[in-house]
């Protein structure tokens, strides 16, 4: 059964006023229990605003949102509940970091779902070592951390809570690539010992190539695919068009299919390019 | 050699005030680094390697602790090169909400000028220029809020070029950007460099940003670990990888297939010379 699903779900800006803009435009999409999804598209595509939809922070002008098959704004009742099922990381989450030590913040979710002081701490200890943040940082105000820390500090706020489906937007914005790759790795793992659907927003194809089963790739409002990665860069040529910027590998592998060799139209990590180009190569003799 | 930044055994450190005991933390070690009038280095490294620290060296926002630091001749040290050296010397940083402070972006480009006393006709004909040079002269009249990541960049830009410096130093601009928005501020800064010959030190954590450099300079735990063209750096995939950084994906696969035994050059770093040396393995 899919954790998340929309129906038809149109989202219009300013209605009524001359500044009127459709961020969202009829979208109907499911997503699995324990999925692993990248959301994708140029600046203004929409694809924040349909986030935004997931744990009820905007109301959809037109159509619905199920959340484990419930329609979130039937009652403020399943709302609240949509808000503890869908955890949403905003970009820069740092910057939302607020309370005296890190332990608190990480506890301000769990705390407000009413589950015992023991169950927070537990929640708190389980969701910071899972984000890798050490004991005894958790004392410290969040704003001694390092950029890294607070925002692995920020994540474990939301992870704490344990929600089915883990939201992120450009969790690695700003991040050294090290940094990048933990930061995909805490999601993994996450996503493993939750069996939870974990969603990344992001407008670095290499990143969610590596990560997601399928990718939701946005185009003024619309999906323009919503596929697994190969059958998604099999259509480089039109993603550039759309605006955004295709992985290197799969640009060589465009040119050289356009040269005339019969080579595969999906390829979009280096290792799997490695992998193609041996077995074409293997006969050859090696230097 | 002309050198427009001289860094001579530069050392620089922070003070951990909140530990129980005050921790002396070493950001820079000795570094030595001449920046050649006229040319484009980037400076690569993880976070928390120095970099950011060096780059605010350049201008005297870091005074240095044991060393020199010369911008343009004039020594960061002495409090009265100050002007002149932020002047000849700009800063762009990551965010650039926060470095925008007028409600109109010809306002905003003007601002460092009005401080600076420029007389009005001379101060419209800069902003004029600048916001020309950046190619957002259409937008002088708009609000810079209304404006997306690389336009408001693009405008801080124009605010640091109003001032004629000789310099600029950006510090990881295209960070909080889309694809779109980074293309305008990498085209920007090459522009710059190549026509009205501005010096840039540009940090990034973008490979393929600083593979757009002439020289590439790698910094870990406040040392210069590799310096040298875009190409001699990144052939050492290796090197870069136990940094902690990354290399252009044309440039990994050719490693991995020059690693496996084929006929690949070693320093291979864009995508078209990638594509050829392919080209011609498979043709065998």
């Amino acid at each position: 059964m899919s954790i998340i699903k929309t129906e038809q779900l149109t989202y219009i800006y300013g209605e009524n006023t001359p500044f009127r803009k459709v961020a969202v435009d009829n979208v109907s999409i499911d997503i699995e229990r324990g999925e692993a999804v990248g959301i994708i598209g140029h600046t203004g595509s929409g694809k924040s605003t349909l986030i935004q939809h997931f744990n009820g922070l905007l109301k959809p002008s037109a159509g619905r949102v199920l959340i484990d098959g419930e329609d979130i704004n039937a009652d403020k009742k399943k709302l609240r509940q949509a808000r503890f099922k869908i955890g949403l990381v905003f970009q820069y989450p740092e910057y939302q970091l607020f309370e005296e030590t890190v332990y608190k913040d990480i506890a301000y979710g769990p705390k407000n779902m009413g589950l015992s002081d023991e169950q927070t701490d537990m929640r708190v200890r389980e969701a910071a070592e899972l984000v890798g943040l050490d004991d005894k940082l958790l004392d410290r105000s969040p704003f001694e951390l390092s950029g890294g820390q607070k925002r692995r500090a920020a994540i474990a706020g939301v992870i704490a809570m344990q929600p089915q489906a883990l939201i992120l937007d450009e969790p690695a914005s700003g991040l050294d690539p090290q940094g990048r790759e933990r930061i995909f790795d805490i999601i993994k793992r996450y996503r493993e010992e939750k069996n939870s659907a974990v969603i990344v927003v992001s407008h670095s194809m290499e990143d969610i190539a590596g990560f997601a089963d399928r990718i939701l790739v946005m185009d003024k409002g619309s999906v323009f695919c919503f596929d697994t990665p190969p059958r998604v860069f099999s259509r480089a040529q039109q993603l550039e068009q759309i605006g955004l910027s295709v992985p290197q590998v799969t640009k060589i592998f465009m040119k050289l299919r356009k040269m005339g060799f019969d080579l595969p139209d999906d390829v979009y990590t280096v290792k799997y390019a490695e992998r193609i180009l041996k077995e074409r190569l293997g006969g050859q003799e090696k230097v | 050699m002309d050198n427009f930044i001289q860094a001579k055994d530069l050392k620089f450190s922070f003070t951990d005030n909140y530990s129980e005991k005050p921790v002396k933390n070493e950001v820079l070690k000795n570094i030595s680094l001449n920046i050649e009038r006229g040319s484009f280095v980037a400076l690569l490294g993880h976070n928390g390697s120095g970099k950011s620290t060096l780059a605010k060296c350049f201008n005297a926002i870091y005074l240095p602790e044991g060393g020199k630091v010369y911008v343009n001749g004039m020594d960061t040290a002495e409090e009265k090169n100050l002007m002149d050296i932020r002047r000849s010397a700009g800063m762009v940083f990551q965010d650039p909400d926060n470095q925008i402070v007028a409600t109109i972006v010809e306002e905003d480009v003007a601002f460092a000028l009005e401080n600076l006393g420029v007389e009005p006709a001379e101060i419209r004909r800069r902003v004029d220029d600048s916001l020309k040079t950046v190619g957002m002269y259409e937008y002088r009249m708009h609000a810079p809020h209304r404006l997306s990541g690389g336009q408001k960049q693009r405008v801080a830009i124009a605010g640091i070029l109003a001032m004629q410096p000789e310099c600029i130093l950006l510090d990881e601009p295209t960070a909080m950007l889309d694809p779109q928005g980074r293309r305008e501020v990498m085209e920007t800064i090459k522009k710059l460099n190549r026509e009205n010959g501005v010096t840039i030190v540009l940090i990034t954590h973008y490979m393929d940003e600083a593979a757009q450099a002439d020289r590439v300079v790698v910094i870990d735990d406040g040392e210069i670990i590799l310096d040298s063209a875009p190409k001699q750096v990144f052939s050492q995939v290796q090197t870069m990888k136990n940094l902690g950084l990354d290399v252009p994906q044309a440039t990994e696969l050719a490693y991995r297939l020059s690693k496996a035994g084929y006929d690949m050059p070693a320093d291979i770093l864009y995508e078209d010379e990638c594509v050829q040396a392919i080209a011609r393995l498979l043709k065998g």
